[in-house]
Parts: structure tokens; sequence; C-alpha cells
């Protein structure tokens, strides 16, 4: 399918500069922003900019992989949470897949993730490495 | 509200139905289950079916099936919640018929997935995921419930036998059940030894990519009685949702949505889990049916894998799961698997169901659990005998 450049852009401040809602009532920060806190329902929030390092809490290994990764299987694909609690998924690179465990440290860094669709519009955004300094 | 019978069921051929069109696997499925009901009508149809459009580039289902079933002209309506299409087209058209707006409704599900390259079933597959954070970073749907699976290892020690388990069960189950795609048994070392998917689940963990369709007829009860068919009661009906993404879960070894759908259906129909006899459950993968039967409150957390180990859950075990072969060794036409499980409880709870796969226990409630994505919608039905 060919897409337009704006469902990108669109999603530049939090894919870019990992912008996200952090809730007054409850204190707890969603990535991506939303509007409406889930669990409390509050709509008053601050952008904050997430946390650079976290934790695995879940991993996989893609071994079989949707085309645009073709080249990179097997990748590891893993759920982090970061240092302030937010959750969320991602790549892990510069690490060999056997070695990823659950609760392992990773740094959240800025990468290429893809080419989409017919358009060829490449993409930014996070993926986990190992946090080894 | 009125009590909503099923008279009738029908299924089309499933698996790779080269020689069938999208629209010919819903008149076959529809058709069966007409002519099983004796009813000369319907007054509505409903369509359970993930993406038409993404599959073989057809919308506006309505129109189509209603047209190629000979009755248009009938309101008809098509229902989509990812993997859970069929379960919530079941409960439309029994809300319709429930709620006294129509006496004789069709609730089915079809999809077409074959017609299509791998990649693009693929593709079509994970919109049921969330696009733009999940599947963006290169996740895939057996990539999401391997991370279940790591997360309910580490938490509870599950062990890969307990999943290996799964799997046979289901082939055997499956073995004597006519329409199943992969109607054979497997081998623990086959299951074992098959090809990684996503760590740690093999091709062998995972329901198939599949054509099919199902129907069933919902009535009041007066007029099952008239037509003098066998049909069977839906005494509870419970749907729910849950975030779409799984990182954004507070507990990923547990489907919310499972347990709240199975409360609500169970609250409805005023009974508890000890009543229901059996069910079939949405086997997308191993871990799924693991993690499903703890979600509904069937076993305690962590207590699961023990049991299947234990052939609780086998065809002659206290609690026999998808006695039809689930997705795993049936198939997963994604619209039509919510109501193909409502089909194995109604073949069930009338005795009819085929190949040596009927329960001898003389089952008198059923239950069915279907699914959408990994675990962001739940559609459950409770069912009992006549």
């Amino acid at each position: 399918m060919s897409q337009f450049s704006s469902r990108s852009w669109r999603e530049y401040p939090q894919r870019y500069r990992g912008e996200a809602s952090k809730f007054t009532k409850s204190g707890k920060t969603y990535y991506p922003p939303r509007t409406i806190d889930p669990e409390t329902g509050d709509k008053e929030q601050t952008l904050v900019k997430l946390p650079d390092t976290g934790k695995v809490l879940t991993y996989t290994v893609i071994r079989v992989a949707p085309y645009q990764w073709g080249d990179n299987a097997p990748y590891g694909l893993a759920i982090v949470e970061l240092t302030d609690g937010t959750r969320l998924m991602g790549q892990m690179a510069d690490v060999n897949v056997d070695e990823i465990k659950i609760g392992m440290e990773v740094r959240v860094e800025f990468r290429r993730i893809q080419t989409e669709g017919h358009s060829g519009i490449i993409s930014y955004g996070h993926k986990f490495t190992p946090k080894w300094w | 509200m009125r009590t909503v019978c099923v008279v009738g069921a029908g299924m089309s051929t499933w698996g790779e139905v080269w020689r069938k069109s999208f629209r010919q696997l819903f008149v076959d499925a529809a058709l069966e289950a007409i002519e099983k009901s004796g009813v000369d009508h319907l007054e509505s149809l409903y369509i359970g079916c993930m993406s038409g459009g993404l599959f073989v580039h057809q919308e506006h289902l309505g129109s189509l099936m209603a047209d190629y079933l000979g009755m248009a002209g009938i309101p008809a309506t098509r229902v989509e919640s990812a993997c859970a299409s069929g379960g919530l087209a079941v409960r439309s058209a029994y809300i319709e018929v429930a709620s006294g707006m129509s006496d004789i409704v069709m609730a089915s599900g079809v999809e077409k997935m074959t017609d299509c390259h791998g990649d693009d079933a693929s593709a079509a597959l994970a919109t049921a995921a969330d696009q733009e954070y999940e599947v963006f970073h290169g996740a895939t749907f057996p990539g999401l419930y391997a991370m279940m699976a790591h997360a309910h290892m580490a938490k509870y020690g599950t062990t890969r036998q307990m999943l290996t388990a799964i799997s046979v069960k289901n082939h055997f189950n499956g073995s004597m059940n006519p329409v199943a795609q992969y109607p054979f048994k497997v081998k623990p070392e086959t299951v074992e030894s098959s090809v990684m998917i996503a760590d740690p689940l093999r091709i062998l963990d995972c329901s198939p990519i599949t054509d099919g369709a199902a129907a069933v007829i919902l009535t009041t009860e007066e007029i099952a009685k008239k037509l003098g068919k066998p049909y069977i009661k839906i005494i509870g009906s419970g749907a729910a949702t849950d975030t779409i993404q799984l990182a954004q879960r507070a507990d990923m070894t547990t489907i919310k949505a499972a347990t709240l759908a199975a409360d609500r259906a169970l609250r409805m129909a005023g009974k508890t889990l000890k009543d229901v006899n059996f069910a079939e459950v949405h086997d997308c993968f191993t871990i799924a049916e693991l993690v499903i039967l703890e979600s509904i409150g069937l076993y305690a957390p962590g207590k699961a894998g023990a049991a299947i180990l234990a052939g609780e859950t086998a065809l002659d075990g206290k609690f026999p799961i998808n006695t039809s072969g689930g997705l795993k060794s049936k198939g997963h036409p994604v619209g039509a698997t919510g109501v193909a499980q409502v089909v194995e409880v109604y073949k069930q709870l009338t005795g009819q169901a085929e190949g040596g796969r009927q329960l001898k226990s003389r089952p008198k409630i059923g239950m069915t659990q279907n699914m959408g994505g990994s675990g962001g919608s739940s559609v459950v039905h409770i069912m009992e005998v006549a």
C-alpha cells in the first residue's frame, strides 16, 4: 500500500523525541501520548520526555519476519519497562539474539526502523541496546 | 429478553481451498445451516469477517453474501473484531433475536486467506495489533504470543512440554474432525523439532492460515420447537475489550478481556464454571490455550500447564478443551473461527460430533471463548442442552 508522509511525520514527536503523556492525578506516564488516563479518566497532563534506560520485561526472537525485515531476521523484539515505569515495545539491536534475557538492562537509542510500503518512506524510532556502560 | 436457541449449523470445507471463492465458502456453510435447521427464510444476517479487504480486496460483505445466498433484500451486517469477529457476529445475532427485533437470524463467519501471498496474509493478520507501536517495530502475531509465553515461563515455570501437550491434544481431537485442515495426529518430538517461528514458539505451536466459513441459525425457542430439529439454548453472552498493545497491560501472563467476557457470560447464565462441562477456546497459539484456561478461571494462575500434562483437558478428561481440534488442527479462517466454535458446541450438545470425538459424558453445558488480536477483545458464550 502506498502511504503519505503525513502518517509518519505526525508521529515524530513521540518517535523522534520520545514524548509521552504524564497524567497529573496518577503520576503515570503513557507512551505513545494519549488524551485520557485509562486508569483515572484524568485529562490533565504534561508532555514529558521518556527516560533512556530500562529493563526487559519479556522478549522473543523473530525468526520468520515480515517482508520489511526479511534481511534482518533473526532479530530480538522486547517489551521494556523504563526507569519511570513506562512500557514500550521495540527491537533489540547490537546484541546476539541468544543473549537476550528477561531483566536485562537496556538503553533506548534512536535508530532507523524500516522503509514503509511502496512509498519507501524511511522511518526512524527507538531500538533497545544492552546497557554495558 | 427472549430465550435464544441455535438450530442448525453448517461449515464449508476448511483448508487451502483453491477451488472455492470467498463468496462460495460462505454460501456452502450458510446453505448447510439453513438445510439442517429447516428454516425457509432469514430475517437478518450477520457476517463475521476480519479483513475481506486485505485478503481478497472485497468489502461490502452484507450485500455480496446476502445476494449470493439468494436473499438480497434482507438486512445484513458485517461484524469485525479481528479474530473475534465470528464470536461477535454470534453475539450480534443473539441480541437481535433476544430483543424481539427478529425471529430467525443467521450468524456466520468467513475468511479467504490463501488467495494472497503469505507475506500479505501475515501483514493483514498483523493489522489486529497496533500498527504504529507494535507492527511498526517488527512485531508479528507469533512474536506477540511468544512474548506472553516467555513472561509466563519466567513467572510460573511453564515448560516446553506443557505447550507441546496442547498441540498434541488438539491434533488428536482434530484427527477425528472431517472438516479439519490438518486432521492428523502429531508426536511430541515432531512438535519440539518443528521450525522455530518466534522463540519459544515453533510452527506446531501456531494455528495455520485457512480458507473457510461457518454458520448457525439463531431463533426463538418456540420456533426451534416447531422446526423439530435438534437445538440448544444460548444462556449467556459476554464480550470485553482490553488495550490493543500487549506492552500496556499490567500483567502479560493473563488475558483480562477473556476474564471479563467469561465472567459476564457466566453471570448472565446464572452459572459458574463448575456447571460447564467442556469448552472451545481460542488456541491461535499453544500458549494462548494455556493462558485462557487460567484467565477464564478454570485453573489458578500458573496451574493450567500441570493440569494439561495430567490429561484433564483431553477428550476423556474432566474438562475437555477443543474437542473440534481447535484452531491448531481444525484451522483458523479468522472471521469464521468464533462461529465454528459454536458449531462444535452445538454438535457436542446434540450428540452429532463426528469421527469418534463425541463426548461420552453426555455434556449439558458448553462454552466458547473467542479472542481478537493478542487479547484486545474476547467474546464468550455459554450454551445448554434444550
